[in-house]
């Protein structure tokens, strides 16, 4: 089941950077006229209310119903789309946004997990009514009683062994057939051994009978196997929503008409258009227009380029200031995104496959428990030459060492550490993520969108004179490029009145103020030389008869970057900052954050080969980034994170999620990780404790059914209970 | 010990109409929205007469 559910994510994180084509393959049945939204801000009665009340009254809406665990409405109105129903929301007061339901196919983990909880209570009810009957019997029923309920209790016991036992009969059966012997194998055998042997007791009317062994094993160890599944699904389906959010459009102008598509079904030759704002969804050469291109997702540079017609762009970037027309030179699987396939794929075959702390144990445990049994059948043949004695002792041990805690042990670790991580703002996407955090000891970050938001800001008003801020202010609103909105943000002043306000995409803007030309933009557009070394990005601002203004902008740092920074050299991790930006830029900021580890200037290929150099030299590397770039290094990295405004590709790539911008839950998650790993062996060392005591007695002869519930129970919950220590 | 023969199966058929129940909550999606069905308590929306399908 592990592998299974898994390969969702990790098998081959490559094919999700090539576009989105098997996206569309295996689209989920979604009813028609479902619309799904998301709704990050719902959290309690009232939200419910407000929410399903302005939907139910918007006119063509059936039904809506809020699914509060999930935050996420769904909405039966048949001719309406997402865009019609988030601004409802919106004037409600609710932030919505459109999931695509052909990502979000949930369905067959819910039937899972309803599946399992079925078992659950089928094997709870059969627990506790031979408990019952078991309870007399243990307390001294005699002969014609003791029968009649050893005889009821197998009544209710084999049919729920039988039903509630298939989860493990068929991944045992599965194990076999290849030659191996996982944990089901001696639980399989465990079940069916001590179902036969009780019935062959209860029929020679003899003194013991495991019924009630037998229905708590499926109990327990039913419960272990839900746990493990409901984190899996739960993180799964976080995952899926996150990449859910980015509906994959695209704009194609078929005879002048524009035309919204699936970007899975671009071809080569087909003409699209790229709105500014819009990432840019295939690989192909401008036709028309002119703007900026911002190519920090995959490069990190800060700077925005220069885009005009003619030249070729690369799915991922993103169109700044002007609409462009685009013609597709490759789509989908072709494209430049895929070109990153072959790096991703080494990377990951070259970290290897980590190899659990549970299937560690349970590769030492399966065949010891096997010979102990074995011996000891043997053993008793020897010495009485009793085969009845022989096998019901055989079986004694089986059921006395069966796994209920080996088994609870990891997924109840893992529930409780990975709620309370998604509390904090942080997703496991993966079953051995948190073991192999807690190992690392050295810590990579990316620079642009990762230590930074990726969004400039302006150092300082104070080059401009008092009497231009109105004038820039005025011409920064009248574009839509980074620079001019951060300008915006930061001047106060009241705009000044302009006339003729023109936007010259890829260039700046322009205007005419007191009759005065008046311009904003780029250094090369106004004609004056730039200091291209200094680690912040520029505009300049020229107005006729004056000297042209230098206005210097900075990233911003992610909220906790410092912050997480420094919580991390505390814990003795070493920090490494890896950025393919400009080298003053990325020394400035490391000096901000007191990292004294970084490089500039580094390709996609450079960062893999970092992270395996770090790795061959005996460190464990925890990567931390978001773009295109660091893929590669994501993959190949002991454990990786990335933020949840990462590229579809990073996130895939990566074995966490941060789903909020702040950086501490980073920190947070390391230290986390290894108090979970240290309760995990803690649980190991407790079940083993527990078989210290009994598999002497069960070897002895002297395990009665009493003895092994009463053992089998109290190791169950006490690690459960040392697992929910962890619970804040 | 006569007993016994109204007790077991008293005993057993209360078991029984439990797990039928649970079984029907299961089918009938009632373990869908644990943290909504909290909340929704606290609604007074529906609280005159039940929501119309």
């Amino acid at each position: 089941m592990a592998d299974l559910t898994a390969s969702g994510f990790s098998a081959c994180p490559a094919c999700d950077a090539a576009p989105l084509a098997q996206r569309l393959a295996d689209r989920a049945e979604v009813a028609q006229g479902t619309v799904i939204l998301s709704l990050p801000t719902a959290h309690c009665a009232t939200c419910i209310t407000d929410v399903e009340t302005a939907l139910t009254a918007h006119p063509g809406v059936r039904n809506a119903r809020v699914n509060l665990t999930l935050r996420r409405v769904t909405v039966d109105a048949p001719g309406l789309a997402a865009d019609d129903l988030i601004p409802v929301l919106a004037g409600v007061g609710y932030e919505a946004h459109e999931l695509d339901p052909d990502a979000l196919s949930a369905t067959t983990a819910d039937r899972q997990g309803r599946d399992l909880l079925m078992r659950i209570g089928v094997s709870g009810f059969a627990m506790m009514n031979i408990m019952i009957l078991s309870v007399a019997v243990w307390s001294g029923a005699e002969s014609a009683t003791r029968d009649l309920f050893h005889w009821i209790s197998g009544a209710i016991a084999l049919p729920t062994v039988f039903f509630a036992g298939q989860p493990f009969f068929r991944s045992a059966w599965a194990a076999i057939r290849v030659g191996r012997l996982g944990m089901d194998v001696p639980i399989s055998l465990a079940l069916i051994l001590a179902s036969a042997i009780s019935v062959y007791e209860t029929m020679e009317s003899g003194h013991h009978a495991y019924f009630d062994a037998a229905a708590m094993l499926c109990f327990f160890l039913l419960i272990g196997r839900y746990l493990d599944h409901r984190t899996r699904a739960i993180a799964r389906s976080a995952a899926a929503e996150l990449t859910a959010l980015e509906v994959p459009r695209a704009a194609l102008l078929l005879d002048g008409a524009e035309q919204t598509v699936p970007v899975a079904s671009l071809r080569p030759g087909d003409l699209i258009r790229i709105r500014p704002g819009a990432r840019v969804p295939a690989d192909g050469q401008i036709v028309e227009g002119r703007s900026e291109i911002d190519r920090a997702l995959l490069t990190g540079e800060t700077l925005p380029v220069l885009a005009q017609p003619g030249q070729m762009l690369s799915a991922g970037e993103v169109n700044l200031t002007g609409p462009l027309t685009l013609r597709v030179t490759a789509a989908g699987r072709d494209s430049s995104l895929a070109r990153l396939t072959a790096l991703v794929e080494a990377a990951e075959a070259a970290r290897g496959r980590y190899t659990s702390l549970a299937e560690r144990a349970s590769r030492a445990y399966s065949p010891s428990v096997h010979l102990m049994a074995l011996c000891s059948f043997a053993g008793w043949i020897w010495a009485t030459g009793d085969l009845r004695l022989a096998v019901n002792i055989a079986a004694a041990v089986l059921i006395v060492t069966c796994p209920c805690a080996l088994g609870l042990a990891v997924p109840a670790v893992a529930t409780a550490a990975s709620g309370r991580l998604f509390r904090r703002g942080l997703l496991i996407k993966d079953g051995t993520a948190l073991e192999r955090l807690a190992e690392v000891d050295t810590v990579v970050f990316d620079k642009t969108g990762t230590l930074t938001l990726g969004r400039p800001t302006l150092v300082s008003a104070d080059p401009l004179p008092t009497d231009l801020r109105p004038v820039a202010r005025a011409l920064a609103q009248a574009s839509a490029h980074p620079l001019s909105l951060a300008l915006a943000a930061a001047l106060t002043d009241e705009p000044a009145d302009l006339s003729e306000v023109t936007e010259h995409p890829g260039f700046g803007v322009s205007a005419r103020w007191q009759g005065r030309l008046v311009r904003l933009g780029r250094a090369d557009w106004l004609g004056v030389a730039d200091h291209e070394d200094r680690p912040t990005s520029a505009t300049w601002l020229a107005v006729e008869g004056q000297t042209p203004v230098r206005l210097e902008f900075t990233d911003e740092l992610r909220p906790g970057a410092a912050d997480c920074v420094a919580r991390l050299r505390k814990a003795g991790l070493r920090v490494v900052l890896m950025s393919g930006d400009r080298p003053a830029a990325v020394a400035d900021l490391a000096a901000r954050l007191g990292i004294d580890d970084h490089r500039a200037a580094v390709d996609p290929q450079g960062k893999e080969a970092m992270v395996a150099d770090l790795a061959a030299q005996g460190a464990r590397v925890l990567m931390v980034g978001d773009g295109l770039n660091d893929t590669a290094a994501l993959a190949r990295a002991h454990s990786s994170i990335s933020p949840a405004s990462a590229l579809d590709a990073a996130r895939v790539a990566s074995d966490m999620v941060l789903t909020g911008s702040d950086l501490v839950p980073v920190a947070e998650a390391v230290a986390l990780a290894r108090l979970a790993t240290r309760r995990i062996r803690q649980n190991f060392a407790i079940s083993i404790a527990y078989n210290i005591v009994a598999v002497p007695l069960a070897v002895a002869g002297m395990v009665t059914p009493l003895i092994a519930a009463l053992a089998m129970s109290l190791s169950s919950i006490t690690v459960t209970l040392n697992a929910l220590r962890l619970r804040d | 010990m006569e007993m016994l023969s109204i007790l077991i199966p008293v005993s057993l058929g209360l078991g029984a109409a439990g797990l039928v129940a649970f079984i029907w909550a299961l089918r009938s999606r009632q373990f869908e929205d644990p943290k909504g069905d909290a909340e929704r308590i606290l609604s007074d929306k529906w609280d005159d007469r039940p929501k119309p399908d």
